[in-house]
């Protein structure tokens, strides 16, 4: 594992002691962002998780949105396109709903074939088998949802209703403390850290026995309950619980575990959710002009707000209705949609997704489609309108010509198939790999991974030994700015700066005068290449 | 698309295909439009978008199909796409009893939400699994008789029946056309083909489109008039 023991070098200060980092301008820095730029990590305390849960939803966003477009005087005959009006025909079941559509759409249909509440002998003793299995125990990292009133939701290992039990103890113990009138936050058990989140009527633990600290478990676990908002949206998830207190979620999550699972292994291998970050896919900035003016020209719609292009867990371009930005921690939840739905790749696609950072009270909708056979170039096109799938298809059409008249989509496929670029085009021998984010753009960088790390298990600690230098450079208590680690395998710098993160691995003989003015260089090639790597203008519709 | 024949009349058509988790109705519309059977086909996020065309009696017909997911946090997406279908193809899994009675509270929802003539059509899919049948043929046949709606087994892994289908209820919406050419029964969605439902094509009736792009890019005749 990642050096433990090994003498640190810390530097609280800049310039004293390492004198020659210099911090001028952060590459990748932008006036212009084209997302949210936000300092999650830092801001994620149960504290600030506690008020957060205290204010009522804003169910601003959407609803502006609607309202104002319902505004303007417009050729359009149809009936003002807010999403209130079909949501009460949505709830079709028994129930009559009185709320806007945005809020709820989801209503738990009202029948009583559901799962009951069974902690009957026989499921105890299948239980066993999970939760007593070595290869279960033996998992690095688990995650349990689970509702406020013990009810299994979802396991990433083993099937949830065989851990009836442990999940049982999981609620106890959350209980227990809470009429303590205290907030159950990790329990430390040998190899195992044990951290709690606990938000509206669900209960979200993470267990780990890897690099993860505390604070990134539950960042993570913030992620998981996006994720649940991102399927359910936060009204209807309060609503179903309000009326039901043991409401068998799973009904309404089947087919969403994947999205779990997918989410989860995205967390281990992609820094850009540690980092509440995004990678771009490395393009020309002409040639990201010309598709970013490909959708503006051909997407202009009243009603979209934001219009993007995603390959291989990259972002190609983006462009965003004025005035609204997509958060990092959304986008990636949009990243995982995709990732997770191969059914996209067969047609055209229409499906809601709600956005927790950007209106947690309703839904999007996404029109999904791939632009290229090879099904890698995909496009989404978001809309508060509800009935505008056709115009929405329409532009994609526009906007797909454009882009292979122009040979835009060529130069994607070839920026794909290049890979990004290599470790060695940095020109710095000992600089094994590094993770950049420009903290203004919430954008980062990173070499393609390559030896030593072509194994999924040096993969694996290699992102452990990333995990810890973002760990220790973040401690609340001793906020860092430079740290110096020498470990057994590798020498390790993490530098933070009001403009930027950078994580660098390192042979492990380097010493520290050469790794410094290995990070100025390193700097000096990202702000050669920062057009490339970066998107630093924002386009608006 | 103009077209060539200028005679021909041309009617669009929607239709949608609603049923259970997995009983299949993806597998059956890739199997028609696409001509193709995938094992590893995958639940449908949403709803999908197809489209159809042929020639029938004398009319140019394109179908446009919406293939709905079955998983229950999407049911309440249905009446987006059932309100404005001509069409709707109901499909279980002949293997499922449970998924055979969940059409009935499908055509109860139709029943109540929808005002306009539809066209239902039963499937039966999944009939190449003929040993663990749940839904017998008569059982089915005898319900799509008392709902008015055609009835077939079909099976996408086999293909069979299924052209069949869908060329039947083709036939019965060109009749419900011919019975009502003008009742304005449901518009289509996009402005830019908000004629009757069933609008003449061979005119290409399009409304001005939104003022969107300056310069539309001419693809193919691209017809918006503005
Ligand atoms: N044996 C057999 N299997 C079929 C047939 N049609 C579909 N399947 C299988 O049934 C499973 C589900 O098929 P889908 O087409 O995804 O079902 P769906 O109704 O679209 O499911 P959702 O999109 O989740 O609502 C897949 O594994 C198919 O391969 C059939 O005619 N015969
Ligand atoms: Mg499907």
């Amino acid at each position: 594992m990642a050096a433990h023991g090994e003498a640190d070098q810390l530097g609280t200060t800049s310039d004293s002691d390492q004198g020659e980092l210099n911090e001028t301008d952060a590459p990748g820095k932008s006036e212009d962002a084209i997302l949210f730029a936000s300092d999650d990590f830092d801001n994620l305390t149960y504290e600030g998780l506690a008020e957060e849960a205290q204010k009522p939803v804003q169910k601003g966003t959407i609803h502006a949105i609607v309202r104002q477009s319902s505004n303007d005087v417009d050729s359009r005959s149809n009936t003002p396109n807010n999403i209130d009006h079909d949501s009460s025909e949505v709830s079709a079941g028994e129930e009559s709903v009185e709320e806007t559509a945005e809020q709820a759409q989801i209503t738990p249909r009202a029948d009583n074939t559901e799962v009951p509440d069974t902690v009957d002998a026989s499921r105890i003793e299948i239980e066993e088998e999970d939760a007593y299995n070595p290869e279960w125990k033996n998992q690095k990292k688990h995650v349990f949802i689970l509702s406020a009133s013990g009810k299994p939701i979802y396991s990433r290992h083993g099937k949830e209703d065989k851990l009836v039990t442990i999940m049982g103890v999981m609620q106890a113990l959350v209980s227990f403390v809470q009429d303590a009138k205290d907030q159950l936050r990790s329990i430390v058990a040998g190899q195992h850290k044990f951290v709690f989140l606990v938000r509206d009527h669900l209960i979200l633990v993470g267990v780990t026995r890897g690099m993860d600290s505390t604070q990134q478990m539950l960042l993570q676990l913030m992620y998981v309950y996006n994720q649940v908002i991102s399927v359910l949206t936060h009204s209807s998830l309060n609503k179903i619980f309000k009326q039901r207190r043991n409401y068998d979620l799973r009904r309404l999550l089947t087919g969403a575990e994947k999205f779990f699972d997918n989410l989860l292994n995205l967390m281990d291998t992609e820094p850009g959710l540690l980092l509440t970050a995004v990678r771009c896919l490395p393009l020309d900035s002409s040639v990201r002009e010309i598709i970013a003016q490909s959708i503006v020209q051909n997407a202009k719609l009243k009603d979209l707000v934001f219009a993007l292009i995603i390959v291989k867990n990259q972002l190609v371009t983006l462009v965003r209705m004025k005035k609204y930005y997509l958060h990092p921690m959304d986008l990636h939840l949009i990243i995982n949609l995709v990732n997770a739905s191969e059914s996209f790749k067969d047609a055209e696609s229409w499906t809601p997704i709600c956005l927790p950072k950007f209106d947690a009270s309703g839904f999007v909708q996404a029109h999904v489609s791939y632009l290229d056979n090879d099904c890698e170039v995909c496009l989404l096109l978001l809309s508060v309108d509800r009935d505008s799938f056709f115009i929405l298809s329409e532009a994609k059409d526009k906007i797909k010509a454009r882009l292979i008249r122009y040979n835009a989509l060529q130069a994607i496929n070839a920026s794909i198939k290049r890979t990004s670029y290599s470790t060695q085009q940095c020109g710095i021998p000992d600089l094994r790999h590094f993770l950049y984010k420009a903290r203004s753009t919430a954008q980062y960088t990173s070499p393609e991974l390559e030896a030593p790390y072509t194994e999924p298990a040096e993969q694996e600690r290699l992102f452990g030994m990333y995990l810890y230098l973002h760990h220790r450079i973040h401690t609340s208590g001793r906020p860092l700015k430079i740290l110096f680690h020498v470990g057994e395998y590798e020498t390790l710098l993490g530098w933070v700066t009001q403009g930027f993160e950078l994580y660098a691995v390192f042979g492990p003989l380097i010493t520290k005068t050469s790794a410094i003015h290995a990070v100025n260089k390193l700097l000096r090639w990202i702000k050669r290449e920062e057009d490339r790597l970066f998107i630093l203008n924002s386009v608006t519709f | 698309m103009t077209s060539p024949e200028e005679n021909m009349k041309s009617i669009e058509a929607k239709v949608v295909v609603l049923g259970s988790q997995g009983v299949g109705k993806t597998s059956v519309v890739i199997r028609y439009v696409g001509g193709m059977f995938s094992k590893a086909v995958s639940p449908t996020i949403g709803a999908s978008f197809f489209t159809y065309k042929m020639t029938l009696d004398g009319y140019r017909v394109k179908l446009q199909v919406w293939d709905t997911a079955g998983q229950e946090r999407f049911r309440s997406m249905a009446p987006m796409y059932y309100r404005k279908a001509n069409a709707a193809m109901l499909v279980y899994d002949i293997t499922s009893l449970e998924s055979f009675y969940d059409i009935k509270d499908w055509v109860k929802e139709l029943r109540k939400n929808v005002d306009t003539p539809i066209a239902m059509c039963l499937l039966g899919n999944k009939s190449d699994l003929d040993s663990g049948r749940k839904v017998s043929t008569a059982e089915a046949a005898e319900y799509a008789a008392s709902i008015e709606a055609l009835f077939f087994e079909t099976s996408a892994l086999k293909n069979l029946g299924i052209e069949d289908a869908f060329l039947q209820v083709s036939k019965q919406l060109l009749k419900m056309y011919e019975t009502y050419p003008n009742s304005g029964m449901g518009l289509l969605s996009s402005p830019q083909e908000s004629t009757d439902i069933f609008s003449h094509t061979t005119q290409n009736v399009k409304l001005p489109s939104r003022t969107d792009s300056e310069k539309p890019p001419s693809q193919g005749g691209s017809n918006c008039g503005c």
